[in-house]
């Protein structure tokens, strides 16, 4: 048997809004194995940080899980669903087990705290230690995340520091407890390519170092094929493929990966086709066709498209929600 | 820092300057003869003429300035023409009932604001939310001197729990005199207390949408702390300079409250010197008020830089 320590079924969010309920996730399903990492793919608006949000416990006011469950084992085997908790359970849970960095590293940290009291308020919160160790073991990890002359960069303000090194505290904040699941929601997006391809090296040094499970949320293909084990694929709040990170890129199955794979800007080709970008727009959530969402957008839609799809394994450890039993391009 | 320090103060003392010489102008700018006004009505010119000569009215105005501004630089701000005492010690003769009353008044908008502000926001949209907003409204709008009416009335009268009005009397000790500030501060503090709760409130909604209130509550930590320690403390800014502008409300609030409870503090003192043309105590008054202002103002700023070290000075 595998050792899961995600495990997502038919996950369903909602939103309160004026003009009624609105479904952001609609019945979201996947795995992650300890130890490795997943990435969550798809547009702006496709529910990859709703997904988060909802792991952590953390949606708006105006938000729920109005179904689904959320299996999470912990290091000590125990498993229990999140979606269950209450506040007192989750906050146990919230940087102790799953910690989470964002995307925007420049507004993410508290402007008025040192860096070194918000990360050591996190072993503050989860662990019983003194405070003279609390700030070693700050500055151990901030040497760990490659932050130069770490000791002396504790005392620093936020805003006295760059955008790759607030992400580096960032990621320092949410390690210091040893947390099995990392959360990652963009890390990268908002930093330039070079500082981008450290923080990524860092990512996966401390994953091989600690041991963690990463849930890495990009729109990033590029990211994926550098960080990502697995990937599943969403699209209008729900998943549409869930494969090897191997297996996505060589066998896709579902029409909307390979538009995504398609509009990467590829280097070879002429200027005309070097992207290709998906016709048409994500449609809005309170307007979803019936049956496949992506239909109204696909190359290979059909009459049978109209009619509800579910997310199938079409090949080994391959799940893709779609009609079609192939490979695609066909 | 001690540069900052040495330009902010240079900066005190031209607004005061000008403060000065403003007051100085205006008071002369108003009609009536002050030595007629204190002879009464049935003192012949002579005894006015003379009586101009002995206060100094009688000199050139521009000499007159000369040596207001020389005295104030030695402290010294001239002689009340009606009480017959120097302007400073019939200030500090009214200081107390003055400076005890912004403060309570201030605590009291403190304490009540603050935290039906922070709270409002927190459960934006509830019953508590609006009725606090309206509330606030309802305090900023009605005049205190209504509202000190109102208190007087119910509260003094027919419940007897505070004094209707007065200072005690010149025998009264410390306790009984703080008794007689519980009600002018309430009335004071209310309208205070409107401004502080809308300024805690809209810049406490700012800070909890920011993403690092989000950082805050995902690293476990119970909602208090997270509102409490990383959400207030941002959001203090802001109410720091409330709290610094409301001193300036304080002061002209305390005239008419001075006036309603009948308060032997500065406001009363300073309409009933410009009553009696008593140009020296107004002068005296205004320079007293502006270099408070300056000093909250300074106080305001200084507090900012220890709050935020983004501020560079």
């Amino acid at each position: 048997m595998r050792d899961r320590i995600l495990d997502v079924s038919n996950l369903r969010v909602a939103f309160r809004s004026r003009g009624g309920e609105v479904t952001a996730l609609r019945d979201v399903s996947f795995t992650l194995e300890r130890g490795r990492t997943l990435a969550l793919v798809g547009e702006s608006g496709s529910g990859k940080s709703v997904t988060s949000l909802a792991l952590m416990g953390l949606l708006p006011p105006n938000g729920r899980v109005s179904a689904g469950r959320l299996r999470y084992r912990g290091r000590d085997g125990r498993e229990m669903d999140l979606s269950a908790l209450d506040a007192a359970g989750y906050r146990k849970i919230r940087g102790a087990e799953i910690s989470m960095i964002f995307q925007e590293p420049m507004s993410s940290l508290n402007p008025l705290f040192t860096v070194g009291d918000q990360v050591g308020e996190m072993l503050w919160l989860h662990q019983d230690l003194d405070e003279k160790a609390r700030r070693k073991r700050v500055v151990e990890m901030l040497d760990l995340v490659e932050i130069p002359a770490a000791a002396s960069r504790a005392d620093a303000y936020p805003h006295e520091l760059s955008g790759g090194m607030r992400q580096r505290v960032m990621i320092a904040m949410a390690m210091i407890c040893n947390p099995a699941l990392l959360i990652a929601d963009e890390p990268t997006t908002a930093l330039d390519v070079t500082i981008q391809a450290q923080i990524l090296d860092l990512m996966r040094r401390l994953q091989n170092e600690l041991g963690m499970s990463i849930l890495f949320i990009t729109h990033d293909m590029g990211v994926v094929a550098e960080m990502a084990d697995e990937v599943a694929v969403m699209y209008a709040g729900a998943v549409v493929e869930q494969a090897t990170a191997r297996d996505l890129f060589a066998d896709t199955r579902h029409p909307y990966t390979e538009g995504l794979l398609r509009s990467i800007p590829q280097p070879g080709r002429s200027k005309s086709n070097r992207l290709v970008p998906i016709p048409g727009t994500v449609p809005p959530l309170h307007a979803l066709p019936q049956g496949c969402a992506f239909a109204p957008r696909c190359p290979y839609a059909e009459a049978r498209c109209e009619d509800p799809v579910v997310l199938t394994e079409k090949a080994s450890e391959h799940w893709s929600a779609c009609i079609l039993d192939r490979p695609v391009p066909a | 820092m001690p540069r900052y320090l040495l330009r902010r103060f240079v900066g005190m003392i031209v607004v005061i300057f000008l403060v000065l010489t403003i007051a100085f102008v205006i008071v002369r700018l108003a009609p009536g003869d002050p030595a007629a006004l204190m002879l009464g009505p049935d003192a012949t010119p002579q005894d006015v003429t003379e009586l101009r000569e002995r206060l100094g009215l009688d000199r050139p105005i521009f000499v007159q300035y000369v040596a207001f501004v020389a005295g104030a630089v030695q402290g010294n701000l001239g002689e009340s023409l009606f009480f017959n005492a120097p302007v400073t010690a019939v200030l500090a003769a009214r200081a107390e009932p003055t400076i005890f009353l912004a403060l309570f008044s201030l605590l009291f908008a403190l304490v009540i604001a603050t935290p039906i502000g922070i709270y409002a926001a927190y459960r934006r949209g509830s019953t508590l939310d609006q009725t606090s907003i309206t509330s606030a409204m309802l305090a900023a709008s009605v005049p205190s001197f209504l509202t000190g009416l109102i208190f007087q009335r119910y509260l003094a009268t027919e419940l007897g729990w505070f004094p209707v009005s007065g200072y005690g009397g010149p025998d009264a000790g410390f306790f009984e005199r703080m008794r007689h500030l519980v009600l002018p501060s309430i009335v004071l503090g209310i309208v205070n207390s409107a401004l502080i709760l809308r300024f805690t409130r809209a810049s406490m909604l700012d800070i909890l949408g920011e993403d690092y209130v989000r950082t805050a509550r995902a690293k476990g930590m119970t909602e208090r702390r997270v509102v409490l320690r990383h959400a207030l403390k941002n959001a203090g800014i802001p109410i720091i300079t409330v709290v610094g502008l409301t001193f300036a409300l304080l002061v002209s609030g305390a005239v008419v409250t001075e006036r309603v409870f009948n308060l032997p503090g500065l406001g009363n003192l300073v309409v009933n010197a410009v009553l009696r043309r008593d140009y020296p105590v107004i002068q005296g008054t205004l320079i007293v008020v502006a270099a408070l202002y300056v000093l909250v103002n300074l106080a305001t700023d200084l507090l900012y830089l220890a709050v935020d070290k983004r501020v560079k000075v």
